[in-house]
Formats: structure tokens, sequence, C-alpha cells
């Protein structure tokens, strides 16, 4: 059990946090022990490249490529940093939380190993406002490393030195975004940055920076300490390891469930999440959080990884569902969506600043009945204006848009009847 | 500024420069300093605004474009603790308008009031990552997971009402 | 060179461009917001979109941002295709969903870059239907009006204020479609560039305050190319002009001088010329004392009487000035004779310009233009406070410490456009930039070391710096200075074009000269170094060029008028009163019998003339004026001057003729005096350069000062006759007082505004340039004067063989007075402005908080300042020289205190004087000033 549910072997049913004591009771810190001195910098990024492990933080990018891009040499002048991305605030994404409150260390051991592989000096841990109790866990675990020589200076008695150091953030979901995230670790306004640069070659203050998410990083100190194959062997499918998965919505049993990269959807939904309540059907869902594009019903057979997902025309994101159920009004649904992103937007770029509230107030006409024909033409070029990447400065516009262009392919019926009928007939949000 | 409430106290003078330490520049414990006199005063008023720019050598303006940047830094009076109701899509589809009315019928204010007791203040928030339990809100340090009317009657029950922008 | 292609064209493109850049190079029009050609590209707009295909098979294409696309060889484009097309619309679009429909009251209105582009791409027809959001504007001092409503979010105006010219008290705030860019509470924008958000905001936030009052569109001003009287930077302005009266000023780009930008003086400050102190008419003293107006033939013929040289004995004498122009001086020289001629210096100021001139004369260093500035890697400041001398100096080297984040972005290839990627590589990377002044300046934030040290201990410092350079010892200094000279040594001898400037602003010649050493030794080290000495005024430079060293000083005057050798003093342009103390001026114009002044606007010289002649000011007259850096630059009449203001070299001129005197035979028009005076001096020969004479034809045609869309000719009359009358003529230069003409490619001295089709904002600059941002078509406008000594060998000027050991220590009690200059304030002519009045302070006096301690006194108020008789001998016997407000500033040289130079109540102190300080009794505190700019029925926030 222990070996392919690796990221939740220490989280207990109460969900109540492990602490350094029962971390090492179970195994934990072995990993790192066992690599200071006999593994180098070279070998670790060697094995997590191996290891075909993909960031989960939604894009999906290969870890161990991104970290290859960080100047090993010639760079004796100056900081390093790895920054762990717990900002966790897309819309229906929930599994970090449960990374960082059950099992802190986890996160910590991994880290430690990630900044070994790039050299880096300095960790931060951004973290969500909210997330107090995940933060306060964090600081103590960093106390608690201190104190065994994990962190500090002369790690284990090598000659690798690394400071950690935990960041609550102020809000604002486009802190998420990494090189946002590194402005807002400025302590600047979290405007994303332009990339090339990438974040490997300058970052924080300029200075090469990995970040990758909480459960990238969670997944470290594993593949170092069993290996590429093992690792592989996990997923069901091409892709690697296990997943956070996680489903909301009206299902009898939402949650979130450490599975082998690649199960079934159907599994998913059903297996573990229960099916829907009862009264309600399914009528289509995000795949991978609020900036993924729905899937529906013929979908529900398809294996839950990033190829895959990608192909049915939607992205694995956090692999956290949210399901649509045909009580819920899709417009209404998707004009949560895309006020939220309106909202969220930096303010830096002409199509997301002004092209979001634009698209909200059309979505919100619909709702209440002032809608027009043209309207859905407006939102379509809306789409294209605004959906495409590179058109914006960064990826949370064209993400804001995924669920409102396939809200309008696969309920287009729903949006034209908002038309047609003046309004909106659902009611949604009534306590079941 | 007046002289008797100085605009940062010892222990918020002693937490921010703990920060600075992990800074390569002052200006980088910006967001860090704002939240630890919020966190003493409950919002960052201008004299705290000034006095914090001055601390880190930067200038107020800088430093209020970036309080004002962030919705968790609130610059201006809020209540003793923040009721933040997630809006968000899983929220949203499981009741948090119908929550709110209810909120509002309780404590007598509206999103973005304050109880005249000054206890409250609700403000609407996006998701705050618990969805498995929606709908869920945090009041001040503590989250509230699928909440109910009943719930909140439970919460707010010796909450006095009447509200105040 | 890359080749690209656009459209199915090939182009061959400059290399390290980007495809925005290339396109406007190109004469494409591609439209844009977020970008500035000095402040390279961020992406934020999103509006210079264009489709980039990756390879002839590829259809599809996807859409890139123009501005952040690097040109490469083979890469293929569409700008004109329906996607990008569509997206620039959508663009625009998105950008009106909140943008007011209030054009016709729009101070930008007519030359907004927002309008060109809205038309630009087609936009029309609004589909949005929801409200649009509203923001509340703030007071923003008397300079600038603030309408947030306009605003189009895109950053340029944080990215100049803030990035580019290191203000902090503005800045973007919220997030979202809420973000909005103001102060942090109303109040007066503190950065002196402020000015220049009237001319990068692309739409109306940001506009000239004084301009909306008696408001003129672009279109109606009459504008010509001019330089600015500020100071002595002498940047390139466009005055505009309607009903004869000066509306505002813009930038007029000059590549090498201020490129973009103005400082606020500069732009502000001009309006002086409409002040009601101007003078109409030539006035002649009565019997009673007061003044008579006369016509100007009288005028001149009364003049022309005090002027007649008695037999043998030539008892008349001429005080040129540093602010007037080349042309007027060597007029003026010409009448009275080189002897009795003096520039119109103070006499504490006279030895300091000459040994600026014969430092940068003899110096093998480079006398840098601002655009070679801007090059250097390390920079030394001495005794200058730059922001406050020579402002638009200041900005440029804001750009030149960003070289090391250059270097470094060159490491990464990173273009030098990519601004934002650049700035956060760099973070606070500079530079090196080393400042030493008797006290803080606004270039401290971006110095590495800045130290504060009285005037002879900052030429110690320099001296030392020169000899460790030399490789010479410098034991004989105190050790902290030593470490400091030799930081700097090493800093300037590790830089590939290190800069020194100096100048004439702490008083001191031995700074200077220690300037001059320093640059002379690094130039024997092979370096290639930079040496800029800052002097005062426009026009400085070139009375010390005309008049060569050894000049007559006030001084000198002063004693042969006290001799009574003088009957007639013609007076050019000067206020003496602000050139030594009220006794001795007094005395001077005492013993005259004909006072005979030519000015401008009323001033206490002008006052105690016999005869008062008012000449045009800079914006109604011709002539030539020499830059700090030896550059000889002309401005040409904006407008007609009113009334019997005449040109000073017109009335000189007219003096000279009807005197009938034999060197003015052959001259008649402005350009014969220029080159008389070219030939004649040979330090000015150069000045015939500065721009091409009045016979220069654009295509066949004059160049108009009046755009084609000129309206209200008639109109502007009507009142009187509906007769239009005959435009006047303008004889003396290429430039006609019409609407006809060609403007289009003619150099850059005669450009007298920016317009091409569809670009009615500055933004058209581009279609004048050589490439975007790069050089006019017509040429660089200016001559340069200076240039280079060859051979390495120590010229005289810089030689005495300082000591390094300090000097006797001050006497205890005494201050050493170093001058605070202040760029509202110091200037003669710009406190007339009414816009720059409101942000003058009352006179002031700055010591330290110890200083203020043993002196009893605190902030506010009064000390009186004395000077010792040296009469009485170390006795209690003083002669109060000034009483001013203290200020307290613990930056201050230990020993020194400042003082504020030019403002009121400063007018008898003397740099370097050492003074006795006492409280002063019964000191009135300046009440704080309220200002008016905005008093009732405004727009703008609900303040006083
Ligand atoms: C608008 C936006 C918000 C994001 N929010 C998060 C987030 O909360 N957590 C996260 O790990 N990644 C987030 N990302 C992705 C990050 O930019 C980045 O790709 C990720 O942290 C990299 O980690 P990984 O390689 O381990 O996946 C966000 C991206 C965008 C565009
Ligand atoms: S798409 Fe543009 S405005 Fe939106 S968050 Fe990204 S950078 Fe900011
Ligand atoms: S000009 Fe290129 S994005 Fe603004």
């Amino acid at each position: 059990m222990s070996l392919d549910r690796p990221l939740t072997r220490n989280v207990r049913a109460d969900k109540s946090p492990t602490d350094m004591a029962a971390y090492e009771a179970n195994g934990g810190y072995q990993g790192l022990r066992a690599a200071m001195g006999k593994l180098s910098p070279g070998d670790c990024l060697q094995i997590i490249k191996d290891s075909n492990l993909r960031g989960r933080g939604g894009a999906g990018f290969p870890t161990g490529m991104k970290w290859s891009f960080v100047p090993m040499e010639n760079v004796s002048t100056g900081h390093k940093y790895l920054i762990c991305n717990a900002d966790e605030m897309e819309p229906g994404a929930f599994k970090d939380r449960l990374l960082l409150e059950c099992d802190p260390h986890q996160l910590i051991e991994g880290m430690i190993l990630s900044a070994y592989t790039i050299q880096a000096d300095v960790a931060y841990i951004f973290i969500r406002a909210e997330y107090l109790l995940a933060a306060d866990l964090l600081r103590q675990a960093i106390a608690d490393c201190h104190a065994k020589g994990y962190l500090g200076k002369n790690i284990l008695g090598s000659d690798f030195s690394l400071e950690m150091h935990v960041h609550p953030s102020a809000g604002r979901y486009i802190c998420g975004e990494e090189t946002a995230l590194i402005s807002a670790l400025e302590g600047k306004r979290a405007n994303p940055r332009a990339k090339p640069p990438f974040p490997q070659v300058s970052g924080l203050w300029g200075r090469p920076t990995i970040v990758n998410n909480v459960e990238t990083l969670c997944n470290i100190h594993h593949i170092i300490e069993r290996g590429a194959d093992w690792f592989q062997s996990l997923g069901l499918t091409e892709d690697a390891g296990t997943k956070m998965y996680g489903v909301s919505g009206r299902v009898k049993n939402p949650g979130c469930w450490e599975l082998p990269i690649g199960t079934p959807i159907r599994e998913i939904l059903e297996n573990y999440a229960g099916g829907m309540e009862d009264g309600y059907k399914m009528r289509g869902f995000l795949p991978g959080g609020g900036s993924t594009d729905f899937l529906v019903e013929e979908h529900l057979d398809l294996a839950m990884d990033y190829d895959t997902i990608g192909k049915a025309g939607s992205r694995m994101g956090t692999g956290t569902m949210i399901i649509l159920d045909d009580k819920t009004c899709p417009v209404g649904f998707v004009k949560n969506l895309v006020e939220f992103f309106a909202q969220e937007s930096c303010g830096f770029c002409t199509p997301c600043r002004d092209g979001l509230p634009w698209s909200a107030q059309v979505l919100d006409d619909l709702e209440r009945g002032r809608g027009r024909p043209e309207d859905l033409e407006t939102l379509a070029r809306q789409v294209s204006f605004i959906g495409a990447m590179g058109n914006t400065h960064c990826a949370l516009a064209p993400g804001a848009m995924e669920p409102l262009a396939s809200g309008l392919k696969y309920f287009r019926d729903d949006f034209e009847r908002h038309i047609s009928e003046g309004g909106c007939s659902f009611h949604t949000g009534g306590v079941s | 500024m007046s002289e008797l409430i100085p605009a940062l106290s010892e222990a918020e003078i002693a937490a921010i420069d703990a920060e600075l330490s992990h800074v390569p520049v002052p200006a980088g414990a910006a967001i860090d300093a704002l939240k630890i006199v919020q966190a003493h005063r409950g919002w960052i008023s201008d004299e705290s605004l000034n006095a914090i720019a001055k601390h880190l050598g930067m200038s107020a303006a800088e430093l209020d474009g970036i309080a004002t940047f962030y919705t968790l830094i609130f610059r201006r009076p809020v209540g003793e603790k923040v009721i933040l109701l997630c809006n968000s899509v899983t929220c949203w589809m499981k009741g948090c308008d119908a929550l709110q009315q209810t909120i509002t019928e309780q404590l007598g204010i509206g999103m973005g009031e304050t109880t005249t007791d000054n206890k409250y203040t609700l403000l609407p928030m996006t998701c705050l990552g618990a969805c498995d339990k929606a709908p869920v809100m945090m009041v001040g340090d503590d989250l509230h997971e699928e909440i109910t009317a009943q719930s909140l009657q439970a919460l707010f029950s010796n909450a006095g009402s009447g509200g105040e922008t | 060179m890359p080749v690209i292609h656009i459209d199915g064209q090939e182009y061959e493109v400059e290399a390290g461009q980007n495809i925005l850049q290339a396109c406007l190079s190109l004469g494409l029009d591609l439209p844009y917001f977020c970008w500035h050609p000095a402040m390279g590209s961020i992406g934020a707009c999103r509006q210079c979109a264009v489709v980039q295909y990756l390879n002839p098979e590829d259809n599809r294409g996807r859409i890139v941002m123009g501005c952040m696309t690097p040109v490469m060889d083979g890469a293929i484009f569409s700008l004109n295709g329906d996607k990008a097309s569509e997206f620039r619309r959508t663009i625009v679009e998105s950008l009106m969903l909140n943008h007011p429909h209030d054009c016709p009251v729009c101070a930008e209105g007519g030359e907004c870059h927002l309008q060109d582009m809205t038309v630009m791409v087609g936009h029309r027809d609004r589909q949005y239907r929801g409200k649009k959001n509203t923001h509340r504007n703030q007071y923003l001092g008397p300079l600038i009006h603030h309408e947030m409503n306009r605003c189009i979010t895109c950053y340029r105006c944080t990215r100049f204020y803030n990035d580019y010219a290191g203000g902090t008290d503005l800045a973007a705030m919220a997030a979202h479609d809420h973000t909005y860019f103001g102060r942090h509470e109303e109040g007066v924008l503190q950065s002196e560039f402020a000015g220049n958000l009237v001319e990068v905001c692309p739409t109306g936030v940001f506009t000239d305050k004084s301009l909306m009052k008696g408001y003129t569109r672009k279109w109606d001003l009459q504008s010509a190319p001019s330089v600015c009287t500020g100071c002595a930077v002498g940047c390139n302005t466009l005055p505009g002009e309607r009903y004869g009266k000066l509306k505002r000023v813009h930038n007029r780009f000059n590549a090498e001088v201020n490129g973009y930008f103005l400082c606020d003086r500069g732009r502000f400050g001009a309006a002086f010329v409409n002040s009601e102190k101007s003078l109409e008419y030539p006035g002649l003293r009565g019997e009673d004392g007061r003044f008579n107006a006369l016509d100007h033939h009288s005028a001149l013929m009364h003049m022309v009487h005090a002027c007649h040289a008695e037999e043998g004995k030539n008892k008349v004498a001429g005080i040129g000035s540093p602010r007037a122009s080349v042309e007027a001086n060597y007029l003026l020289r010409l009448l009275v004779g080189a002897e009795n001629f003096a520039p119109g210096f103070s006499d504490r100021e006279q030895p300091l310009i000459e040994l600026a001139l014969a430092l940068q004369q003899d110096s093998p260093a480079l006398i840098p233009d601002i655009q070679t500035i801007e090059s250097a890697d390390a920079i030394l400041i001495l005794g200058e406070d730059l922001t406050n001398t020579a402002p638009r100096i200041a900005l440029a080297l804001r750009q030149s410490v960003r070289n090391k984040a250059y270097e470094l972005a060159a490491e990464l290839r990173l273009e030098a456009w990519q601004d934002a990627a650049i700035r956060n590589l760099a973070q606070d990377q500079r530079s090196p930039l080393f400042i030493a002044s008797v006290a803080d300046s606004r270039l401290d934030d971006i110095a590495e070391d800045r130290v504060a040290l009285a005037p002879d201990d900052i030429a110690r410092l320099g001296f030392a710096v020169a000899k460790l350079i030399g490789g010479e010892n410098i034991s004989e200094l105190e050790p902290e200075l030593q470490a400091r000279a030799q930081a700097i040594a090493t800093a300037l001898q590790n830089a590939q074009r290190p800069l020194i400037i100096s100048g004439t602003g702490c008083g001191n010649a031995a700074v200077m000269q220690a300037a001059a050493q320093i640059a002379q030794a690094l130039c024997q080290a092979h370096n290639r170094a930079m040496l800029a000495l800052a002097v005062p005024e426009a026009n400085s430079l070139g009375q010390a060029m005309l008049t060569g060293p050894g000049a007559q000083s006030l001084a000198q005057l002063s004693k042969r008028a006290a001799a009574g050798k003088l009957d007639t003093l013609i007076i050019l342009e000067n206020d003496l009163y602000r050139r030594g103390p009220k006794a001795s001026i007094d005395a001077l114009l005492a013993n005259v019998a004909n006072v005979i002044v030519l000015d401008t606007l009323d001033n206490a010289t002008l006052s105690a003339s016999s005869l008062a002649l008012p000449a045009a000011s800079f914006a109604e007259s011709e002539g030539t004026l020499v830059s700090m850096e030896g550059r000889a630059q002309r401005y040409y009449p904006v407008f007609v001057p009113r009334q019997e203001r005449r040109a000073s070299w017109i009335w000189l001129l007219a003096v000279m003729k009807e005197s009938e005197r034999e060197e003015v035979s052959e001259l008649h028009s402005f350009d014969d005096i220029t080159r008389a005076c070219a030939s004649d001096i040979p330090a000015l020969s150069g000045i015939t350069g500065a721009a091409p004479d009045a016979h220069f034809r654009n295509a066949g045609l004059k160049i108009p000062r009046q755009t084609h869309r000129y309206s209200g000719r008639t109109a502007m009359r009507a009142d009187v006759s509906v007769h239009e009358p005959k435009q006047p003529v303008d004889e003396e230069s290429p430039l006609a007082f019409s609407m006809e003409g060609l403007n289009r490619s003619q150099p850059g001295s005669l450009l007298p505004f920016v317009w091409a089709p569809g670009w009615n904002s500055n933004q058209s600059l581009h279609k004048f340039q050589s490439e975007v941002g790069g050089h006019l078509k017509g040429g660089t406008a200016g001559a340069r004067l200076l240039l280079p000594a060859t051979g390495t060998s120590a010229s005289t000027a810089t030689q005495p063989d300082a000591t390094l050991a300090p000097s006797a220590p001050q006497q205890p009690g005494q201050w050493q007075m170093v001058p605070r200059y202040k760029i509202f304030g110091s200037d003669e002519l710009s406190v007339h402005s009414p816009a720059i009045a409101e942000l003058v302070d009352p006179g002031f006096i700055e010591i330290s908080s110890d200083d203020a301690r043993a002196l009893g006194v605190n902030d506010g108020e009064g000390l009186v300042l004395n000077k010792p008789d040296n009469a009485s001998q170390g006795e209690l016997l003083t002669i109060a020289v000034a009483t001013l407000e203290v200020r307290l500033n613990d930056s201050i040289a230990v020993g020194c205190a400042g003082y504020s130079v030019g403002l009121a109540g400063t007018e008898d102190i003397i740099a370097a004087d050492k003074l006795v300080l006492s409280k002063a009794d019964n000191w009135k505190r300046h009440k704080p000033q309220i200002i008016g700019s905005d008093g009732g029925g405004s727009t703008g926030g609900d303040h006083v």
C-alpha cells in the first residue's frame, strides 16, 4: 500500500498532521540521508528526468527538463532559489491542502532534495493566505528540520546548505502563476513577467529560480529513494506516478484521493466520489479545475492523464474535477468562473483586464434575461480574442476562456434558451 | 500621526525585522510587513502605511500600490472577525448565495459591511480550497465547512444585528 | 542585416530590433500604446499584435506582440491580415469599454494617441452594453491635471515616472479593471520631470494644467523650433502660441540633447513670457522719476544720443547677459567695444565660468552630449546638484547607471528594449555613481556612495582620485577620504566609459579643476573618459566664448563708474541685482548718468534705468545659445512680438546703424550678424552651423509654423475686422507664419511641430526620424563648438598642484555658505510662470540639527546671517546679510550652511562667504502655502 500510494502513506483517516517523530518512524528523511553524500546533484537530476515526472501544478511540464535549464556552472556569485507553489487558488482545487496539512515533512524532504539537485541555497514556500494551519505546520517542520540538521548549514555534514522560509500570500489567484508568484515574493504587485527570460535563468531577484507545485515536490524524495523505474511503474498509462485526484459538486462523496495516474474518470467518479447525489444527473465536468474545458458523458471512460485529457479537448490541470449537474445552470456556472477570473486578473494586459469583464457582463445579461441573439457571437469572439496563448501576457486569461469556449460547445442550447426565454430557468444552489 | 498611538509598535517592528532577514532588500518584505501590522491592528491605516513605508525605505505610494493590489490587505477598518464567504463555483452550486442572504438577515450586514458592534465584516472570497466540503467560509482564522442555514444560526446566535458600511 | 517578410514583402531591417520598431522604421503603421521608444517594451497593451508564421507552409500563424518579438532573419509576419487586424480592433474596443466619450472637452483631443489608434484600427461601433467604471481624480499640483477615467492602463506613466525618472510618489494601485494610477494621497507630484507625463500618456489622463486655462487645440497652436532658456543644458523645445500668448511647451526631439524628455522648469517655466511684468513700450525716466512711454523710434534716438562717444573719451560701457543670445551680446560688445564690455556674470561666477570653458577647451577628455552621458558606465559627480542646476542631465544619469543592467542582459541575450525583463534581472544592481557634494541630492538613491563635504574638501577628494589614477601617493589625506578616493579611482579605472561631472554649482574653482584632472588622468591611462561641467545659464558658455578670458567684470566697471569714467551703461537682458550685493549694484547704477536697459520683464535693474527698452523674449525672437556642452543652437520666434517689443539684436543693430557705425554697414539681417560674429570670434566660428540660414527652402518652400488644420484665422480677429490681415512675413528665417510650406525631412533645427497623416499626437515623431527612436531625418540640431583637445599634455587651467592636506580649520562660530539650487526658484525668469510660482518657496538656510541646537533655533524659525566686519578685528561687529527661515538638513557638510540660491532674501549672500549665524528675534514663521491653482470650480479633487 505505502509503495503504490507514496504521497498519502502518512495521511491518517482523521487528517491529523504527521509530525517529525511519526514521519521519521515511517522511514522519513531516509531518502535524504541516503542521497546526501552518495548522489551528486547531477545524479539526482538524471533520476528525476528518467522518472518522467510531470509538474502537478497544472501545465504538466516535465520536471527534470525544467530543472535542467538551471545554470550549474559559473553561478558562484549570488543565490539560486527553489520555490514551492502552494498558492492553490484555482476554483475546484483542494489537493495541495491535503498534502500540506497531513504530511508537511514529505514536502520539506522533497524540497531539500530538489534544492540539492539544482544547488539552490534558499527555498521559499509560497502558501496562500488562508492555509493558516498548513503554514503553522510547515514552520514547525522547518524548525524541527533545523534541529535535526536537515536544514541550515552543511546539511547532514555535507557541504550543501539550505535555508527555507514560509511566505504566506496576501491573496489573489494570479500569485499562483509562477512569474507573478516571483513578483509577489519580491514584495511587489503580482504582475506576471514576460518569458523569456525564464525563471530558471532570471527569476526571484533576478537569480536562477525553480517554481514547482506542492504535489510535484512531494514526489521527489520517493523517486530519488526508489528510483525512476519504480515511479514509472506506478502509472497506468504513459504518464508516471500517482496523482492526487479530487471531485467536488453534487457527488455523494466529494473528496481527494491519491490514485495511479491514468485511472479512468468513471472509476474516480463512481468508486471514489460515490457517484452523483440522488436526484442529480451529471451533465459535464471540468477535469482539472476552473480553467479547464468541459468534458461530458462520452469522456467518462477516458484515462485521467495529461495526454488523454488533452486529446479530448481539455486539460488535466490540477486533477480536481468540478461536476456540473443537471439542476445547475451551465450559463451561471460559466459566469461564476468568468467573473472569478475577471476579478482575479492582475490588470496588466488589455484582453484579460477588459475582455474578461466584458465576457462576464454578457453572461450576466444572459442570466438576467437581457441577452440578445448577437451575444453568442460576441462570446465566441471573446473566446478567440482572449483564449489563445500569446494573445495575453500570461496564461490566466486563456484558462479563463476554457469553460466558456467548451460551455458554448456542449451547452449551446442552454445559452440559446437564456436568450429566447429571456433569462435563467434554473434554481442553482437550491439546498438539497 | 498621533504620538499616543505609535504608528508601529515594538512588537510589530520586531516581527517585520525578522522578515527582513529573509529578503535581500527591505522592500522585499513589504507584503509581510503589511500582514504583520494588519494582524496587530486589523487593517492598514494611512498612518500605518506611511510608517511601514518609512521603515522599509520605500515610498508610501509604492507601498499603497502593493497594499491595494492584494485582496487580503484591508485599507479600511474591518470588524474583529472577517467573514470570508466562498463564492466560487462549487460553493455557488451548493448555495452560497442563499447563505449570504442568511448571514445578511442574521447579522444585518451586506457584502463589504461591518456590524454596528464591530464584531464582523462580511466579504466575498474566491475558492477557499475546500470544495469537497462546500459550501465553506472562514470566520477569522477558522474554516467552517459544509455550512448550512442551521450551522450559521448556531455560529452567529449571540451576535447582535444591525449594520453599517 | 536580417531580412523579414511582412505581408509577402521582403524587408531588410536593423538587427536587434523588435518587430514593432522594425515596422515603424519601415514606415508601416502598426498601432501601439505601452511601448515607448525611450522606455522599451513590456507587452502590456497587446495593441501591436501581428501574426507570425512558423514557416512558409504555416497558414494559420499565431498572434505575437510586435514589441516583444525580436526580428530574426527569415521570419514571416502578417500585419494586415484579418486575424491581426481583427485582434487589434478588438483591443481598442476593449480599451474603450470604460473610456469616456469626452473627446470634445478633453485637453488631449486632436493630439490623442488613443484617438489616432482608434481610427487606425477601424473600431467604430460599440458592442459593450455595460456601465463604465469611473474613478476619482486627484489634485496633483499646479502643473498636471488628472482625469483617471480616460486611463487605458498602458503603464507608461508609472514606467516613466518611477522606472525612468526615479520618482516615488506615483504608483499603480488596485488590480484588474480597477487599476488606478495616482498618488497614495492627493498632493503635488514630487518629481522634477512630472511634466513629461503629459506627453508620455497616450490619452488625456495627465494633461498640462496651464494649457487648460485658455485652452487651444494642438492644430491651432503656432509653433517654432526653440531652445529652453531654463538652464545651460539647452533642451530643444516646441513652444506653442495662440492669441499672442505662449500656451504650452512640448519636447522637441534631439537625439543628442534631450531625447524625448524635458524637466518641469523648461516645460512650465517658459510661461514667463506671458507675464504681466513684460514690457511692451520703451520708457524714458522723466524729471519726476517716473517712466514715460515712447514710440520705438524716439527711444532709439535717445539711445543713439546717449551712446554717442565724445571726442577721444569713450565713456560708454555695456553689460551683456548669459541669458541673452550670442548675437545680441555680440552686437552690444561691438557697440561699446570689447574693452568696455562685461559679460554680465557676477564677480564670483565670472572666473568660474571662464575656467569651465578653459578646462573643457583644454581637456583631452570627450565633452559628452546627453546621449553620450547615458553611455557612461562609471560616474563621479563633484559638487554639482544636477537635478537643480542641469536637470535633464540628472535624468540622463538615471539611464547611465542602468548600463550595468544592460551588461547583465547581454549575457542572457536580452535586447535593450526588453525593459521589464532587464529590470527584473538587474534589480538594484547599477553602474557605479559616486557623489561628493555639499549635501544630499535627488540622485542619492542611485549612488553607490555619496559623501557630504565642504567645497574645498570635495576638491581635495577629487585631486586625490586624480593622483591615484596617475599612480601617485595620497597619504596626506585623512584615512576615510583615502578609502573613498581609492574606491572611486578603482571604479573609474575599471570602467570603459567613465564620466566626471562637476560645474560652477558649488562656487569653487578647485572642484572643477579636480574634475578636469581626473578626466585627464583617465585619458592618460588610456581610458575613454568624459568630462562635463555645468554652468548656470542658457548662454553662459557662449558668453565666455565671446569675451575670452579676462573680460571686464562688474567690479571693474563699478570702479570706473565710481571714478566718474562712465556716462552711459547699456545693460542687456540682465537683472544686475541678481549678480551682486544690492549696495554695490546701487552704487554702480547711481554713478552712471544714462542707464539703458533692454529687457523682457520688469525687474529691479530695469526700474533703476533711465531708459528702458522692451526686448522680445526667446519666444518672439531668434538667436543662438551655446549650451554647457558647447552646442550652438538656434531658436526662432514662435510669434511676432507685441507692441514695441523688438529682439535685442534689432534694437542694437538699429542704434549702430543710426550712429552710422562702420562695423555694421554690411550687416542687415540676423544671419549677417551670426556670420560676422563667427568670423570675428574664433571660439564661436561654428555658430553658423547651428541651423540653416534664412535662404533655406524645403523643396522650394518655407517651413510652416502653423499646422495645415490651423483654424479661425479670420474668426480670431472678427471683433476687429472680418478681413484677415496679411500674415507677418519672417525675413530672418526659413520659417513662415503660415500654414503653407513643407514640414518634412528638413534639418532638425527647423522642426516646428510634429504631425503626419493618421498620427496627430506627438507619436508622429517617428515619421520624422531616420529610424524609430533614432536621429531626425534632417540631422541632429545644433553645432558642437567644443571638440576634445588632441594630445594629453596637461593643460594650464587644470594645473595647480593641489595640496591634499586639510586646510586650516574654520573659525568656530562661522559657517561657510554653500549654494543650494532649486529647480523651481533659483532661475530668474521661470519663477514668473504662474504655475512654477506656486512651487517656489521663500528663501531658506539649511543647517544640521546639531548646529541648530547650538544656535538655539528650530526648523521654521529665523536666522540672521551676519558678515564679520573685517575692519573691526575680532570684535563682535557684524553686518547683517540676510534673515532666513531655518531648514534642518542633517546631510549638510560639517561647518557649512546651505542657502537657497536665487530665492527671495538670499540676494546678498555670496558662495563661500563665512558668516556668523544668530537666532532672529521676532521671526514670523512662514505659513504653509495654500496652493491656489485649483481654487474653485475645478474638476479635480476636493482640496483647497
Ligand atoms: C493563473 C495561474 C494560476 C496558477 N496557479 C497555480 C497554483 O495555485 N499552484 C500551482 O502549483 N501552480 C499554479 N499555476 C501554474 C504555475 O504557473 C506553474 O506552472 C507551476 O507552479 C509549476 O509547477 P509544476 O511544474 O510543479 O507543475 C498557475 C498558473 C496560472 C497561469
Ligand atoms: S492575462 Fe494579462 S491581465 Fe490577465 S492576469 Fe495574465 S498578465 Fe494579468
Ligand atoms: S505596444 Fe506592444 S504590447 Fe503594448
